[in-house]
């Protein structure tokens, strides 16, 4: 018989093997789902490696997918540690996507455009996780279910503008028209998509690593999400930490959607992010809510969508194994982490 | 479970089985632990204990914070499994590797934090986890043992009230009938008076003596030596996870002999030095407060000096609460003014009152003053943390921070690992001397402190009284908040009782007797 025992202390190395047992964990359980398919499990996941990280355009096209993961991971993580339960990142990243496509249509030199484009996505998606902010603060409205509804608003608000008033004339297709030429982000590497947003992605994170870390903002951050009361006791105003808090945390959901405007799809459409925002909660998990951790954890779910891809045209297994991936590796880590607070330990036999 | 012990051949639902204690042979003890010892990593919590109740017999389990008394009877209770030793139940070794085990043992234990179910009623938490007749409640069993219990040892509560309508004491009471509902043998109470009035406590040791005459065993712990000398009738002392001493007539044998066992050495009551209070640092003035929570405040008055120590007295719920919050910035008031230092107070905020000059020590240290999942270094710098000392333009200084910590700790003597340890692994009273000098270092003019030693060690406590005292010298007033009468009449200059929101009036402590504070907390006696 096994039971569980409380923890009095977490050793550090545990924020390390817990993302990686938790991975090995759910790779181990997703290879029955292979098996089921008739592939070899040790074929299928080689194709997913090779064809993610096996080459350098492999591994430019990952990072290209990474990107949006990595902030609507920082957004998640650092809401998370004020224990804001932003669902929303999925909206928000909308929210920038529409506003960022609005400023780069209009005519302007480049990097003008694309500062205003960043500002105005961060702009829109800092306003969008306000709304759920507010009604917990000013009316105690539960925000897990406020910002998950928000995004079905947000989506089909943008569904009926790029249906509706915002549609490109010039294709008729149900998509916005683009944005200038000059708005498009740079590419660094001649022959691959890696943009300029990429880089800022990899660079969010250290910084936000350091807004939590080392400023007064982030120790008040990390004090509120740990304890309101003696946050209030120790002179901290809890509200408007969490009002800055989904400021910040929608901003950076909303650089997501302005990354996939200017370095990848120019324009809007209804399928512009495959969940880009849920996949943030699932990295921030992986990363434990550290900002330096959600780059790693945001490349592995970009390997395994990248991968999946290329697994499903060579073995056959269905694409949609990354999706089953994802949310394993979450519910492992769910699980995982309970062994930050227990430990297992065998009694004698008794039962 | 093959492993659960035997309990003779009673077929009776389990709340019946609580009256059969008699038929216990009285060669046999009740319960007998035999060389326990448990470890966690390198520490030894308990090592090679030997412990045993008779029935009818209330032993007094004492010894420091992190003695092991709380492991010792988790031990017993089956949370956790003894690296070795053997329990006996009537002579019968058992295997207790849960509190269902224990339970079917007939071990019952009130622990410090209760376990009740809120929303549910006084009946309904009683019968959790009985198993009813084809899976219906049964509610009508249920209600005549309570009955019975209420009848046999005095404890009665209105079956049909929702948990959360009652007092702490209440639930306590509560947590009692639960253990006895299940037939509870040994009732184990872990600092069982360490929430309640002085007025409660004196039922509730009335209820445990009749427990005992009818043959129950009890296992009481406490730190408060004078409980323990005026209920037990044998006393074991634990120092560092050893028997370090054996007390057979509790009530011949002095509180200093009690304590010098649970010490090591001699404890020295601290002195109070002369000291002529100077201008008043602190004044409330008619404050009222509006009625959100517990008692509120109507119309208080009140002055602290330089150099004194105003104790306020008072049956808990009183409005001791809010007239904390409102002090420390909590809760501002509906009505009345407030000065600290000759300053006007107007926002009430905390950040505006600590500018002021105001120190502040919660009541409730795990939850209002710490934050007991971060490193101890933030909860020490938390309540200064935009101030030039450890901050600038927005960034943190974490050197300086460290520094501070790294400071204090070794300045009272806080025993942990080191400042980055998680706050909530130290114990009760490193945590408080944490808060002590978090506030005492930054030299406050007032300092407003509630309850400031429950729970805490004779060591641990007078290194607090110590601190007052030598704040109080230094020219500091200093408002305790207290429901120990004794610790108030030994620290405060003058002491203030207050009653249903109101200050009852203010004695100097020369003229004040436990009696007579006693008379007025109950508005019997009014003293301006």
């Amino acid at each position: 018989m096994f039971r569980l025992e409380a923890r009095t202390s977490t050793p550090a190395w545990f924020n390390l093997a817990l993302p990686l047992v938790a991975i090995a964990t759910t790779l181990i359980l997703c290879s029955g789902l292979i098996a089921v398919t008739g592939a070899g499990v040790i074929e299928a996941y080689g194709v997913m490696l090779s064809a993610s990280l096996g080459d350098s355009y492999a591994i430019t096209e990952t990072l290209v997918r990474a990107a949006p993961m990595i902030f609507t991971g920082l957004a998640v993580a650092i809401a998370f540690r004020a224990k804001f339960w932003n669902i929303g990142a999925e909206g928000q990243l909308l929210a920038g996507a529409v506003a960022s496509c609005f400023v780069g249509a209009i005519p302007m030199p480049g990097y003008l455009a694309m500062l205003l484009m960043a500002l105005a996505g961060a702009a829109a998606g800092a306003l969008v996780a306000l709304v759920p902010a507010t009604l917990r603060v000013k009316f105690k409205v539960d925000d897990v279910v406020s910002s998950l509804l928000l995004n079905s608003v947000i989506y089909y608000a943008l569904m009926a503008l790029i249906e509706g008033p915002w549609k490109d004339t010039f294709s008729g297709y149900p998509i916005s028209p683009p944005i200038e030429d000059s708005a498009n982000f740079p590419v660094l590497i001649e022959g691959t998509r890696l943009h300029l947003g990429v880089v800022v992605a990899l660079i969010a994170a250290p910084l936000c690593w350091f807004l939590i870390a080392r400023t007064t903002l982030g120790f008040r951050i990390r004090v509120t999400g740990e304890n309101p009361e003696a946050a209030r006791y120790g002179g901290i105003n809890v509200q408007r930490v969490l009002l800055s808090t989904a400021l910040l945390s929608g901003a950076l959901a909303g650089l997501a959607g302005v990354g996939e405007v200017g370095g990848v799809h120019f324009q809007v459409m209804s399928d512009i992010s495959p969940g880009y925002g849920y996949s943030g909660i699932v990295v921030a998990m992986l990363a434990r809510l550290n900002p330096l951790g959600v780059m790693p954890a945001a490349i592995f779910l970009a390997a395994v969508m990248t991968g999946a891809e290329a697994m499903s045209r060579a073995t056959g297994v269905p694409a949609f194994l990354s999706d089953v991936i994802q949310g394993t590796a979450l519910l492992a880590m769910l699980v995982a982490l309970l062994f930050t607070a227990y430990r297992i330990r065998r009694v004698g036999a008794s039962s | 479970m093959a492993g659960r012990p035997e309990r003779g051949v009673q077929r009776s639902p389990p709340w019946l089985a609580g009256s059969q204690i008699q038929g216990a042979p009285l060669s046999a003890p009740l319960i007998e632990m035999r060389g326990i010892t448990k470890s966690f990593g390198a520490v030894k919590a308990n090592e090679a204990v030997d412990l045993s109740v008779a029935p009818g017999e209330i032993l007094g389990l004492l010894g420091e914070n992190g003695a092991g008394k709380t492991t010792l009877m988790n031990v017993l209770f089956g949370a956790y499994a003894p690296d070795a030793g053997e329990i006996l139940v009537e002579g019968r070794a058992v295997a207790i590797h849960n509190s269902a085990d224990a339970l079917a043992a007939g071990i019952g234990m009130v622990h410090q934090h209760f376990h009740l179910a809120p929303r549910l009623t006084v009946l309904e938490n009683l019968l959790i986890g009985i198993p009813g007749k084809s899976g219906r409640i049964d509610r009508a069993g249920g209600l005549a043992r309570l009955k019975e219990i209420g009848r046999q040892h005095g404890l009665n509560l209105d079956p049909n009230l929702p948990v959360s309508a009652l007092s702490v004491g209440e639930q306590q009471r509560l947590e009692i009938i639960k253990a006895l509902f299940r037939g509870a043998k040994l009732l184990i109470l872990d600092e069982p008076t360490a929430v309640l009035a002085p007025s409660e406590v004196d039922g509730l040791f009335a209820a445990l003596r009749s427990m005992a005459a009818q043959g129950l065993g009890i296992i009481f712990i406490s730190h408060k030596l004078n409980e323990v000398r005026a209920l037990t009738h044998r006393c074991v002392v634990l120092r560092h996870g050893k028997i370090a001493g054996r007390v057979d007539h509790p009530a011949s044998t002095t509180s200093a002999e009690m304590a010098k066992l649970m010490c090591g050495h001699e404890i020295v009551p601290p002195v109070k030095q002369a000291s002529t209070p100077g201008a008043s640092v602190l004044t409330l003035d008619g404050i009222s407060t509006a009625s959100h929570a517990g008692t509120p405040l109507r119309e208080i008055s009140l002055f602290v000096r330089a150099g004194e120590i105003l104790g306020i007295a008072g049956v808990s719920g009183n409005g001791q609460r809010a007239l904390a919050d409102v002090i420390s910035g909590m809760l501002a008031p509906k009505a009345g003014a407030m000065t600290i230092a000759g300053k006007a107070v107007a926002q009430f905020s905390p950040r505006e009152l600590q500018a002021l000059g105001l120190g502040r020590i919660p009541e409730d240290r795990m939850t209002t003053g710490l934050v007991t999942n971060l490193p101890l270094a933030d909860s020490m710098v938390l309540p200064r943390i935009g101030t030039e000392a450890f901050s600038r333009r927005g960034l943190l200084n974490p050197t300086a921070i460290r520094a501070f910590a790294e400071a204090q700790i070794k300045a009272y003597d806080i025993r942990c690992p080191g400042p980055m340890v998680r706050a909530g692994a130290l114990s009760g009273g490193n945590l408080q001397k944490a808060l002590l000098a978090r506030e005492l270092a930054f030299d406050p003019k007032v300092l407003i402190v509630s309850q400031p030693t429950r729970g805490l060690d004779i060591g641990a406590a007078r290194f607090i009284h110590e601190k007052f005292l030598a704040m109080r010298v230094k020219g500091c007033g200093i408002i305790v908040i207290g429901e120990d009468l004794e610790e108030l009449l030994m620290l405060s200059d003058r002491i203030a009782v207050m009653y249903e929101g109101r200050i009852a009036g203010t004695l100097p402590s020369a003229h004040a007797t436990v009696a007579r504070l006693g008379l007025m907390m109950t508005g019997a006696e009014g003293h301006a």
